[in-house]
């Protein structure tokens, strides 16, 4: 096994030399305009698509998230019900599953939707599953003092949900609600699998006219990374004002 | 003012309170003293409707309400409106300032203009003591300061009776006076009507008109505070009162 790995990383390092694409610099040269013509539809792809998609869909997940706490939260036994099944088949099913089952399935029963709206939809529920337990958490996380000095001054149920609970709920709930926000960015890569033009299905596309799939996939994975570093520093920003009136 | 009848109140099978009944007139201070368990928390929040009792009458301010049958959420987020709730623990809104925490209420609950709650909020907060603090947030004061803007909180909805639960008990000994200076002042020259659960004996002395004993979900015994605290009937109160002085 071990002899295995060994003879295998030194065929890749071998392979590596051999290409020799350092002392070539032709093959450089091809490399950087390659590189270079293929970042601008993946760019375009990330920003006419991949963006919309994330943000469109993480708002609409965040407030089914909402719903879907409050109805886990709630005493009413079916809307209690109806939130765990929900909960439970989405985050039970792999989310490729369901953007096959909502763009591939639905034609069957003669329900055609455009892969863009597909997306939203399937990528909506997904956020909308996840997130939700974390903001039953941060619901429950919040003190029972906080709901009743709510009440004493003849607040109602939504009142006190909306101006009390939730705003502290929100600080809470803001690391692990980024780690989701993270996550969907880069999961929208798999709508390229139901032909939504977005960055990496650019990739993918531009990789199979001229097979340079290493550069373009590492390109597309630059500009992931690229985005994802510029949500965690909003992440930290909103942290910060949310935090202001908390003792350090 | 008040006119509590029979009031019951059980969580599953423990009877908490086993038939209170209760009158206080306007602008009266009441003491509610008892062994903890002994149900006056309990009763205290079953007259802002933090519990809603399961048996009795309660009737403040001409507006009865009959717990012997289901009552109705908007009848409870009215007949609440009657009264001015201060907590133990404060549990003042951290998120928002001291100014913004006492116009919260007038605000959202009873639609007033913002400059105009600004004012009343201001005027409030000054009067107990803390004009010089609007714009802190409840981390930057101390407990004393911190239940003084509960108690302003509470005053800014204009209620008829304030309920006071164990307002000093979790502050260090030497901001408790500023608390029950405020309270003080408030009975006296505001002719507040007021029911306060308290172990403070200097403040029942001083300010309560009359002193009830609880234990086991019932008044034990009632009388000003000098006939509880120097000449109690009942031997339970004795036994009490020598266990907290």
């Amino acid at each position: 096994m071990a002899r295995t790995l060994k003879f295998q990383i030194n065929g890749l390092v071998k392979m590596f030399l051999l290409s020799n694409i350092f002392n070539d610099p032709e093959r450089m040269n091809q490399l950087v305009s390659i590189a270079q013509t293929s970042l601008y539809p993946m760019i375009e792809g990330a920003i006419k698509i991949t963006i919309p998609l994330t943000l469109i869909t993480f708002v609409l997940g965040l407030i089914l998230a909402v719903l879907t706490a409050l109805a886990r939260l709630s005493s009413i036994k079916i809307f209690q019900i109806i939130a765990r099944v929900y909960v439970s088949i989405i985050r039970g099913t792999p989310l490729l599953v369901q953007l096959f089952i909502i763009f591939y399935g639905l034609p069957n029963l003669g329900v055609t939707i455009s892969p863009f709206i597909s997306a939203i939809i399937g990528f909506s529920l997904s956020v909308g599953a996840y997130a939700s337990e974390i903001i039953r958490a941060a619901i429950l996380s919040t003190p029972k003092g906080q709901w009743e000095a709510g009440y004493s001054i003849g607040m109602t149920y939504t009142q006190a949900l909306k101006r009390i609970i939730l705003p502290q709920a929100a600080r809470v709930s803001i690391p692990p609600l980024s780690n989701t926000f993270i996550s969907l960015l880069k999961d929208t890569s798999l709508a390229s699998l139901i032909l939504v033009a977005e960055l990496f299905r650019k990739a993918q596309e531009i990789a199979a006219k001229n097979y340079e799939f290493l550069l373009l996939y590492i390109e597309a994975a630059a500009l992931y990374w690229i985005l994802c570093t510029i949500l965690s520093f909003i992440q930290g920003s909103i942290e910060d004002r949310l935090n202001r009136y908390v003792a350090k | 003012m008040i006119n509590i009848k029979n009031l019951h109140k059980s969580f599953g099978d423990l009877d908490v309170l086993r038939g209170i009944d209760l009158e206080v007139k306007q602008g009266k201070v009441i003491v509610l003293i008892g062994p903890s368990g002994s149900g006056k928390t309990t009763f205290l929040r079953c007259l802002n409707l933090l519990e809603v009792p399961t048996d009795g009458t309660i009737e403040i301010d001409q507006t009865i309400m009959d717990f012997s049958k289901p009552v109705k959420k908007k009848s409870i987020t009215s007949f609440r409106s009657l009264t001015g709730m201060v907590f133990q623990s404060y549990n003042l809104f951290p998120h928002k300032t001291a100014l913004e925490n006492v116009m919260e209420g007038p605000i959202i609950v009873k639609n007033i203009a913002k400059h105009e709650a600004k004012e009343k909020a201001t005027a409030l907060l000054t009067k107990v003591g803390l004009g010089e603090k609007v714009d802190f947030y409840p981390f930057q004061l101390s407990g004393g300061q911190q239940q003084r803007v509960g108690i302003a909180r509470a005053l800014a909805m204009e209620p008829k009776v304030m309920l006071f639960d164990e307002p000093t008990s979790a502050l260090d000994p030497e901001l408790v006076g500023d608390v029950l200076q405020v309270m003080k002042d408030l009975a006296k020259e505001e002719g507040m009507t007021m029911i306060v659960v308290t172990h403070e004996m200097r403040f029942a002395r001083e300010v309560a008109d009359e002193v009830i004993f609880m234990d086991e979900g019932k008044i034990m015994e009632r009388g000003t505070p000098d006939q509880i605290f120097t000449n109690p009937k009942e031997a339970r109160t004795r036994k009490f009162l020598n266990m907290i002085q």
